[in-house]
C-alpha cells in the first residue's frame, strides 16, 4: 500500500466564494484510518480553516455524513485504504443547502422530524409503577425503525427530495413508522393525517437509495411502501364504513 | 419544541439586536430557564421543567444538536432495582462500597429510589428496553452489582434513552432550543448566575441569554486524555464555565478507566460482553483477574466477582498484569483478550449486535469467532461541578447534573450502568429545583449587558483579531493529553503529577500565543477548538492538583507513593475553586454517611 | 487565512441537474424501472391490436403477423420484452420490501415474499407455454 493518498475536499466560504471548489491534500494512508481520520489530520495539521461536523467516531452520532466519492456515507466508518490509491473526493450532503465546507443546513430536516409526531401518543398514561408489557415479537414489530441515527444520508441519496424540498423525506416517515408500530401507541391516525398529504407517503417513487446508503440499515423505503399500504386501506374502510368503524 | 429561528419565539420584553464595531452583532434573548447541554440530562431537565412549571420559557443551549450528545454512545444499560428478590438497600450497598465510601450517602439513598421510577418513565415514552418473553423489562447483570437491575436496550440503551427523550421532548412549546451555540461564558450578578454568553456556529453572531436559573449539562471532559471512548465534544465546557464563575469542582481527581476499549480508536466494548459472559485472557489464555482478590473463575458469570467486579479493580489488574509482561503486544501497545466465544452467535446477535458491528467495522474481527483486543481506556469523570442533591451549585441560579455534575454518588469509583438513571434522577431533580427558584426571582438586571459586551470584546481580541500566533491549537493539545496520560493515569505518582500541574502552567502560558488562521464567521470549528482547549486545560488542572494533594488511595485515585486508602485524612470531597491568580486551591468537604460506615471492598467472596 | 466578514448567513444551493439520473447507476437503474412501464403499455397495445385483428378475420390476422414481422416491430418488441421482464424482476423484489409477513412473530425474509411471486410467474409462462406449443 502507498503511504500517502490525496484528498480532494469541497471548500465553500458564504463570504468570498459564489460557489463551492476544490482543494486537494495529501494525507497518509494509514490501514486504520477512516476518511474522518485524513480530514482531522488536514485540520490538525495542514490547514484550520477547513470545517466539518464530526463527534463520536463510532457510527452512532450521526454527525460526520458527508458524500464520498459520489456516494453518502458516515466519514467515521468509511476507510480510506477502500479508496487506495485514490484520490478520495470528499463533498458536504447532497441535496442540502451548504453553510460552509463541509458543512450543510440541517435545519429542514429537524422540522420535518418533528412534524410527524415521534412520541408516544396515548388516550389514557399508565402510572409510573406500572410498565406496559411488550413482548420480543412486538418489540421486533418496529425495532428496525429505532435504529435511525438522524445522519440524513437517507435525504442525500434521495432525488425525490432533491427534487422537491417539501417531501417530508425517509428518515422522517420511518420515525413516524416506528412509533405507528409501537404497540404502546395509539396516534397512528393523527399521524396517517399528515403523512398521508401529497409531500408525505406519496411524494415516494421508491428509488430506494434511502435504504441502500442507511449505515444502521433502518429502511426507510420499506417503512414508506408499508405506509402505502396502511394509508390506502385505512382509506378503503373509510370509503366502506364512512362512520369511522376501526 | 420552537427553533430559534422561529422570531415568534423571541422574548421581546428584554431583547434586541446591538450592532456593535463593525463585525460581529450581538443578539439578547430571554427565558426563564437555560440549559446548556441537550443531552440526556439536559433533555431531562427541560421535559421536567415544562412537566412541572409550563409556564415556564426553557432554553436549551447546546454546541450540537441534541441527539448527537455523547448519551447517544452509552452501551450496556441503566441501573434501577426492578425485580422482587432485590432491594433499594442492595443497589445503595453496591453503589457506596463501588466508590470506595466516597459517595454522598444520602445522595445514593435518593439515587436508587427514584432511578426505577424514571427508567419506567422512559419505557412509557416509547423507549424500546429489551423484554424478556412475557414482555417484561428484562434485566442484565452488570460489573459491581450483587443483583441483577441494569435495563437495557440492546447494547445501545444510551442511543435508545438519548433519541427518546429528543422526539418527547419536541412535544413541549415552551421548550426553545438553541442548536449549536457554544456557551463562552456564565452572566454573574449580584452573586447570582443569570445567564449565559453563547456564539452561534452558522453565523458567528454572540447571543446573550438571560435566565433566573442556568443548569449546566454539558458532560464530561474525558478528551483532556488522549486514548478514550468519549467523543470529541466533551471538553468539560461547563466544568470550565462553573470553575471560571467562581464554582467549584469536586473530587476531580477520579478519573475511571474502562477496562475494555478497543485499541487505537478508544472504541468502547461495553460492559454488557462481560456481564453475558465474557471472560478476560492474558496472552496465555488464562482468566487472570483471580489473581487479583476478585474471586474464583466460574464458567458462567458470578456477580461482583472477576469479570463481573469494577471497572477500576479490572483497569489496575491491567496495568499488573502489563507489568509481569503477561499481557498480548498489539500495534498500539498492550492488549489483552476478550473472549466472547463460548457465548455464540445467537447471544452475540441478540444482546450485543452493537459490539459485533463495531468489532467487524473498525477491528476486522467477528468476535463470534475471534477474540477481541482490548485494553483500559478513560471512560468517565466520577468529579465534576460540586452540586447537592437537588443539582444546586454554591452559587445561586447555577444547577448541574450528569457527568458534568458531582452529585456525589459515584464517589471514587463508578458503577457500569449507574450514569444512564444517574442524568435521570438529578436531571430531574435539577430541573424542578430551578423551576422553583425561578419562580420566586426578579427578572434579570439590564447591567448583564455589559458582561455580554465584554465577553464578546474578549472572544475578538483573544481569538478572531489576533494575530501572529505561533502556537497550534493541535499541537497544545497533544501534549496536554500526553501529560495528562502520562501523569494522571491509571497509577500516579506525586512527582509525575506536581510535574504535570507544572507543564499543565506552562501551556496555560503557551495558550495565550495561539495561532488562528480562520477569522471567519461562519462555522469557524478553528474557533470552536480553541475554546474547547482553554476549557479542557483549566479542567486538566484541576485533575492534577486535586490528585497531587490527595496523597491515598481510594477507587480509581491510586498513588503508586501512598498505595493504601487513608480515612482519616480523606473521607472527604475534594473542592476546587479557581484563585485569584488563575490556579486551582482545593479545599475539603466531608462525605455524607447514613448507614453504611466505611468498609473494606469486597470481591469475589 | 480568512478574513473577518459581514455577519452572513448565506448558504450556496446546489440546483439538482436535470440529468441527475446520470450521475448514479442507480439512480439509472431507478429510470429504466419507471420507464419499463412505457413498454408494459406498449405490449397491452399490442395485446389490444391483436385481438382486434384475431377478430376481424384471417387476412387481417395475416397481415397483423406480417407487420410483426417487420424488421423495426421485432426490434421494438425484442427491446419491450427485456423492459418487461426487467419492469417484473424489479417489482418482485421491491414486494418484499413493502410487505411484512410475520410468522409465529418473526419477519419473513425477502426472499419468502419474492419467491411466490417468481413461482406464480413461472407458472403462468409454463401454462402459456404449453397452450402455444402443444400443437
Amino acid at each position: 500500500m502507498a503511504n500517502r493518498i490525496t484528498i480532494e475536499v469541497a471548500r465553500y466560504h458564504p463570504a468570498h466564494d459564489e460557489k463551492p471548489g476544490f482543494d486537494t491534500y495529501e494525507v497518509p494512508l494509514r490501514k486504520e484510518w477512516v476518511v474522518l481520520d485524513a480530514l482531522n489530520y488536514i485540520k490538525d495539521h495542514l490547514d484550520g480553516t477547513l470545517s466539518f461536523r464530526w463527534s463520536c467516531r463510532m457510527g452512532v452520532c450521526g454527525s460526520c455524513g458527508m458524500t464520498v466519492n459520489g456516494v453518502p456515507k458516515l466519514t467515521c466508518a468509511t476507510f480510506l485504504s477502500d479508496y487506495a490509491p485514490g484520490p478520495v473526493r470528499v463533498e458536504p450532503l447532497k441535496n442540502f443547502p451548504v453553510l460552509r465546507d463541509l458543512v450543510v443546513d440541517t435545519s429542514d430536516f429537524l422540522v420535518k422530524l418533528g412534524k410527524s409526531k415521534p412520541w408516544i401518543i396515548r388516550k389514557v398514561e399508565k402510572p409510573l409503577d406500572e410498565e406496559y408489557l411488550q413482548t420480543p415479537e412486538e418489540l421486533d414489530a418496529y425495532k428496525q425503525y429505532s435504529m435511525c441515527i438522524n445522519c440524513m444520508l437517507c435525504y442525500a441519496a434521495c432525488p425525490v427530495y432533491g427534487l422537491d424540498p417539501l417531501f417530508s423525506g425517509p428518515a422522517a416517515i420511518a420515525l413516524a413508522q416506528r412509533y405507528n408500530l409501537d404497540s404502546r401507541d395509539q396516534g397512528a391516525n393523527q399521524r396517517l393525517d399528515i403523512l398521508s398529504q401529497h409531500d408525505g407517503i406519496w411524494g415516494c417513487t421508491f428509488v430506494g437509495e434511502c435504504t441502500q446508503v442507511c449505515p444502521k440499515n433502518v429502511d426507510p423505503a420499506g417503512a414508506i411502501q408499508q405506509y402505502k399500504l396502511t394509508a390506502t386501506t385505512e382509506w378503503l374502510k373509510a370509503l366502506v364504513l364512512p362512520r369511522g368503524g376501526t | 419544541m420552537i427553533f430559534r429561528s422561529d422570531p415568534a419565539c423571541l422574548d421581546t420584553g428584554f431583547s434586541g439586536v446591538y450592532h456593535r464595531r463593525s463585525a460581529l452583532m450581538l443578539d439578547i434573548s430571554s427565558h426563564d430557564i437555560v440549559l446548556i447541554g441537550g443531552g440526556g440530562a439536559g433533555l431531562r431537565a427541560a421535559i421536567a421543567i415544562s412537566e412541572t412549571a409550563p409556564n415556564l420559557s426553557v432554553a436549551v443551549v447546546s454546541k450540537v444538536y441534541p441527539m448527537r450528545s455523547h448519551t447517544v454512545a452509552a452501551e450496556g444499560g441503566a441501573a434501577g432495582v426492578h425485580l422482587a428478590e432485590d432491594s433499594l438497600d442492595e443497589h445503595a450497598y453496591d453503589t457506596i462500597s463501588g466508590g470506595d465510601w466516597l459517595c454522598d450517602q444520602d445522595a445514593v439513598e435518593a439515587f436508587v429510589k427514584e432511578a426505577p421510577l424514571e427508567l419506567m418513565r422512559l419505557e412509557h415514552w416509547g423507549c424500546p428496553w429489551s423484554r424478556d418473553p412475557n414482555g417484561r423489562i428484562a434485566v442484565r447483570p452488570f460489573g459491581g452489582m450483587k443483583k441483577t437491575r441494569t435495563w437495557f436496550a440492546a447494547d445501545k440503551t444510551g442511543f435508545h434513552m438519548l433519541h427518546t427523550l429528543f422526539q418527547t421532548s419536541l412535544k413541549y412549546d415552551a421548550v426553545t432550543r438553541y442548536d449549536e451555540y457554544f456557551a463562552t461564558r456564565l452572566l454573574v450578578d449580584d452573586g447570582r448566575v443569570q445567564g449565559v454568553v453563547a456564539l452561534e456556529l452558522t453565523t458567528g453572531k454572540i447571543q446573550a441569554i438571560t435566565a433566573k436559573a442556568v443548569i449546566l449539562c454539558t458532560g464530561g471532559c474525558g478528551r483532556v486524555f488522549r486514548f478514550t471512548t468519549n467523543a470529541a465534544i466533551k471538553t468539560g465546557d461547563g466544568m470550565a464555565l462553573a470553575y471560571r464563575a467562581g464554582a467549584p469542582l469536586k473530587d476531580m481527581e477520579f478519573v475511571q478507566y474502562h477496562p475494555t476499549g478497543l485499541p487505537f480508536t478508544g472504541i468502547l466494548i461495553t460492559e454488557a460482553a462481560r456481564a453475558e459472559g465474557g471472560h478476560l485472557l492474558n496472552k496465555d489464555g488464562y482468566r487472570y483477574l483471580q489473581d487479583y482478590n476478585l474471586g474464583t473463575p466460574e464458567p458462567q458469570p458470578v456477580l461482583r466477582s472477576m469479570e463481573l467486579g469494577p471497572r477500576d479493580r479490572l483497569s489496575q489488574a491491567f496495568v499488573h498484569e502489563q507489568e509481569k509482561g503477561r499481557t498480548v503486544e498489539g500495534p498500539y501497545g498492550p492488549v489483552v483478550n476478550l473472549d466472547l466465544r463460548h457465548l455464540g452467535a445467537k447471544t452475540i446477535n441478540e444482546k450485543l449486535p452493537f459490539v459485533r458491528e463495531l468489532c467487524l467495522k473498525y477491528e476486522h474481527i467477528d468476535p463470534i469467532s475471534q477474540m477481541i483486543p482490548v485494553r483500559p481506556v478513560v471512560h468517565y469523570m466520577m468529579g465534576g461541578v460540586h452540586t447537592d442533591l437537588n443539582g444546586a451549585t454554591p452559587m445561586k441560579g447555577l444547577y448541574a447534573a450528569g457527568e458534568t455534575a458531582c452529585v456525589s454518588i459515584n464517589g471514587a469509583n463508578r458503577l457500569g450502568s449507574n450514569s444512564l438513571p444517574e442524568l435521570l434522577v438529578f436531571g430531574a431533580r435539577a430541573g424542578s429545583a430551578a423551576a422553583a427558584y425561578a419562580a420566586e426571582q426578579k427578572p434579570p438586571g439590564r447591567h448583564l449587558l455589559a458582561q455580554a459586551l465584554d465577553e464578546e470584546a474578549r472572544l475578538q481580541d483573544q481569538f478572531l483579531r489576533k494575530t501572529g500566533g505561533r502556537e497550534p491549537i493541535a499541537d497544545l493539545r497533544e501534549e496536554m493529553q500526553k501529560i495528562m496520560e502520562n501523569c494522571a493515569g491509571i497509577y500516579r505518582s506525586g512527582d509525575s503529577l506536581s510535574g504535570a500541574a507544572g507543564k499543565l502552567q506552562e501551556l496555560q502560558d503557551r495558550f495565550r500565543d495561539i495561532r488562528l488562521d480562520d477569522r471567519g464567521h461562519v462555522f469557524n470549528t478553528e474557533l470552536i477548538s480553541a475554546l474547547e482547549l482553554s476549557c479542557m486545560l483549566d479542567v486538566a488542572e484541576t485533575i492534577a492538583e486535586c490528585a497531587m494533594r490527595r496523597t491515598e488511595s481510594r477507587g480509581a485515585h491510586q498513588r503508586t507513593d501512598y498505595p493504601a486508602r487513608d480515612d482519616e485524612k480523606f473521607l472527604a470531597h475534594s473542592l476546587t475553586y479557581r484563585g485569584a491568580d488563575g490556579r486551582p486551591r482545593v479545599e475539603y468537604a466531608p462525605v455524607t454517611i447514613t448507614r453504611w460506615p466505611p468498609a473494606e471492598r469486597v470481591y469475589g467472596r | 487565512m480568512i478574513n473577518p466578514t459581514e455577519y452572513v448567513p448565506k448558504s450556496y444551493h446546489a440546483r439538482v441537474s436535470t440529468y441527475w439520473w446520470l450521475t448514479r447507476w442507480v439512480y439509472l437503474k431507478f429510470i429504466l424501472r419507471e420507464v419499463s412501464s412505457v413498454f408494459v403499455a406498449w405490449f397491452v397495445v399490442v395485446t389490444l391490436l391483436q385481438i382486434r385483428a384475431v377478430t376481424s378475420g384471417p387476412a387481417d390476422y395475416g397481415e397483423f403477423q406480417r407487420w410483426l414481422r417487420s424488421p423495426l416491430l421485432l426490434t421494438l418488441n425484442a427491446v419491450s420484452f427485456f423492459f418487461v421482464v426487467f419492469h417484473a424482476v424489479t417489482w418482485f423484489n421491491l414486494s418484499a420490501k413493502a410487505m411484512v409477513v410475520r410468522v409465529g412473530g418473526k419477519r419473513l425474509p425477502g426472499i419468502a415474499i419474492a419467491a411466490p411471486n417468481y413461482a406464480a410467474w413461472a407458472v403462468a409462462s409454463g401454462a402459456v407455454a404449453w397452450i402455444l406449443l402443444r400443437g
